[in-house]
């Protein structure tokens, strides 16, 4: 567990220096996964069990990690009451339009290109 | 006997309390879900924010305070984001054969997000700030808090509605794809997570492998598209 967490940080850590070092708008973890990623390809797709288990450990619980920054809501309840239609209305009108729109255009592709 | 006052003194300075409250408000979330078997509306994320809120302000306890012991977990979130390599790895096999569709929909589908939260937030005259909190809405928060400080927004409202956008679609998503005819486990996840980046990937991956594999492959390459497009959108639009 501890190795396997260990390979998750140095892969953030490079990340992290790298959108740094080149100032690369990305942030830092998603670098390091695209790096981890390289790197799980040219061994053949499969991760060390270390690996695995610490990431899929991570990932099972992955919605209890939000909940600090969620929480943070307390902080903006008089801009929440101020401004609720249009943020109310973004968020649930836009958010479900978008993944109406992604499905279907993803469905149409996926099946004209890869049945 | 000590008095309660200074153990509440303690308790308050302490990162133990709040680290504690995370993970018990976490497991009673859980279970509810599960109580609930697992209703797609029945989200945890919500359930568990909605009690510490409530939480924080019955004790009147402050928000920052309280971070000082969850940032424990909230830390974790970078690690979890580079995990998310693992299983696209493994399910690159059948990932790859669909990487143009999947790259396509995922570009349209965010641009679309984008577009959208800020088409409502000009039509109902939000305050400018607001407007720019919501352009990144739909991608992981990390990213949604350093683009929405290139913009103009507020990083921390950002997070907020970030998480809301996300709630929304992993409680709501599955229905409306249904409603739509959108029965491919690719398609689901590809929209899922291009629309409700983390949150929604969390339920995707508990619900099927695949859906999973390309929700996570949609929230990454979401968040590099959000990231480098949209603060040049917006120089083009407002700037």
């Amino acid at each position: 567990m501890i190795a396997g967490l260990t390979t998750l940080l140095c892969c953030q850590l490079i990340g992290e220096i790298l959108a740094r070092w080149l100032s690369l708008p990305v942030p830092g973890p998603v670098i390091g996964m695209a790096l981890l990623f390289i790197v799980l390809l040219l061994r053949g797709g499969e991760a060390p069990r270390a690996l695995a288990q610490s990431a899929d450990g991570l990932l099972a619980n992955l919605g209890l990690l939000f909940v600090p920054a969620g929480v943070g809501v307390v902080l903006y309840l008089p801009v929440l009451a101020k401004d609720w239609a249009p943020l109310s209305l973004a968020i649930l009108a836009g958010t479900l339009a978008a993944i109406g729109v992604t499905g279907l255009l993803a469905q149409a592709l996926l099946r004209r290109l890869d049945p | 006997m000590t008095n309660l006052a200074e153990i509440w003194v303690y308790l308050a300075r302490e990162p133990l309390a709040a680290l504690t409250a995370t993970l018990l408000a976490w497991l009673a979330a859980q279970r509810l879900a599960r109580a609930a078997r697992f209703h797609p509306m029945a989200n945890p994320v919500l359930f568990a924010v909605v009690f510490l809120a409530g939480g924080l302000l019955l004790a009147r306890v402050d928000y920052r305070a309280y971070f000082e012991g969850a940032q424990f977990v909230h830390f974790l979130l970078g690690p979890a984001t580079v995990a998310l390599a693992v299983p696209l790895a493994r399910q690159w096999r059948q990932v790859k054969r669909s990487a143009p569709a999947a790259i396509a929909s995922v570009i349209v589908g965010g641009v679309f997000a984008a577009a959208a939260g800020v088409a409502l937030a000009l039509a109902f005259a939000a305050a400018p700030e607001v407007t720019a909190s919501l352009a990144p809405r739909s991608v992981t928060t990390p990213v949604a808090m350093g683009v929405a400080e290139r913009i103009g927004g507020l990083p921390s409202l950002t997070a907020a509605i970030v998480i809301c956008s996300g709630i929304v679609g992993a409680a709501l998503g599955p229905a409306l794809l249904t409603l739509l005819g959108v029965t491919d486990w690719r398609a689901r996840g590809l929209a899922i997570g291009t629309a409700a980046h983390g949150i929604g990937t969390a339920r995707a991956i508990s619900v099927n492998e695949v859906a999973g594999a390309f929700s996570g492959l949609a929230m990454g390459l979401n968040a590099l598209a959000t990231a480098l497009l949209l603060p040049l959108l917006w120089q083009l639009f407002f700037g």
